[in-house]
C-alpha cells in the first residue's frame, strides 16, 4: 500500500462525506460550501489519475466559477429560509426499495465483471500532450462547444434583462 | 498505485447516486441544479479514471466538454430560476402551476 492508495481512499471518503452533507443541508449556503469541498477533493483525484490541467480547470471552473454563481444567486434572492417539505414515508419506501435493488445489482455487476480488478497505473498527461491530442482529434467539437458557451451567454443576458421584470401588482 | 478499477467505479457510482437523490428528492430548484452538477462531476471523475485505466487520452478530452456543458447549464439554469423566482416568489417547483 503506497502513499497514493492512502491519498485515494482518504480523499474518496472525504468527497463522499462532503457530498452527502451537501445534499442534506436545508441552508443553501452551507450546501454550496460543502460542495466546494467535494469539488476540491475531485480535483485531487483528477491529479492522482494523471490530469493536472483538468484538476486546475476543476478548481477554477467548478469550485470557483460555478459554485460562486450559486452563492451569488442564493445571496441575491433571499429565499427567506422557508421550511422545505420532504416527501412522506409512504412515497419514500418504494423509491428506497428500487434504489437498493439497483445499488446491489450495480455492485454485483461491477465486482464480477472481468478486467475491473485491474490496477490503475500511475500516468501523467502533461498539458502540452493533452492540448495537442484535443486539438488534433476534437477541434470541431471544441468549436461547437465554444458556440454553445456563446449561446449560454446570450440566453442568460436575455433572461436577466430588466424588461422581463414583472411589476408587483401584476403577479 | 494499487487501486483496483472497481473501487473507482464504485466511488463514481455512489457520487452519481447522491446527485440523483438530490435532484429527485429535494423540493428546491437550486438544490435540483446542484444535484445535476454532482452527477456531471461523478461522470467526469469516471472518465478521467478510465483514461488512466486504458492509457488513452480520449477520456480526458471528454471531460473538457462536460465542463463546458456544465457551465452552460448552470448559467442558463440559474437565469431561468431567477426569472421564475421573480414571477412566483418561490423556489418550490410544486408551486409553478400557472397553467392550472
Amino acid at each position: 500500500m503506497t502513499i497514493y492508495d492512502v491519498i485515494f481512499y482518504v480523499v474518496s471518503l472525504v468527497v463522499v462525506a462532503a457530498t452527502a452533507m451537501a445534499i442534506t443541508r436545508r441552508n443553501l449556503v452551507h450546501a454550496v460550501v460543502y460542495l466546494i469541498f467535494s469539488f476540491f477533493g475531485t480535483a485531487i483525484l483528477f491529479y492522482l489519475f494523471g490530469a493536472p490541467l483538468l484538476a486546475a480547470l476543476e478548481v477554477i471552473i467548478y469550485a470557483g466559477a460555478i459554485m460562486v454563481l450559486f452563492l451569488f444567486i442564493v445571496m441575491m434572492i433571499d429565499p427567506e429560509w422557508r421550511q422545505e417539505i420532504f416527501f412522506p414515508l409512504s412515497q419514500w419506501l418504494p423509491a428506497a426499495l428500487f434504489g437498493t435493488v439497483y445499488l446491489i445489482a450495480g455492485y454485483l455487476a461491477v465486482s464480477r465483471a472481468p478486467g475491473n480488478a485491474a490496477v490503475l497505473k500511475l500516468v501523467m498527461a502533461t498539458p502540452r500532450e493533452y492540448a495537442v491530442y484535443v486539438f488534433k482529434n476534437h477541434w470541431l467539437s471544441i468549436e461547437i462547444v465554444s458556440l454553445l458557451l456563446l449561446i449560454a451567454l446570450i440566453g442568460a443576458l436575455h433572461l436577466g434583462k430588466g424588461e422581463n421584470r414583472v411589476e408587483e401588482d401584476d403577479v | 498505485m494499487s487501486v483496483p478499477f472497481e473501487h473507482l467505479l464504485l466511488l463514481a457510482g455512489i457520487l452519481f447516486f447522491l446527485g440523483l437523490f438530490c435532484a429527485v428528492a429535494r423540493r428546491n430548484l437550486i438544490m435540483i441544479v446542484l444535484g445535476v452538477e454532482i452527477m456531471l462531476n461523478a461522470a467526469s471523475l469516471l472518465f478521467v479514471g478510465s483514461s488512466a485505466r486504458w492509457q488513452n487520452l480520449e477520456g480526458q478530452s471528454f471531460v473538457i466538454f462536460i465542463l463546458a456543458v456544465a457551465a452552460t447549464e448552470v448559467s442558463v439554469g440559474l437565469a431561468i430560476i431567477v426569472y421564475a423566482f421573480r414571477r412566483t416568489g418561490s423556489f418550490d417547483p410544486g408551486g409553478y402551476n400557472l397553467l392550472k
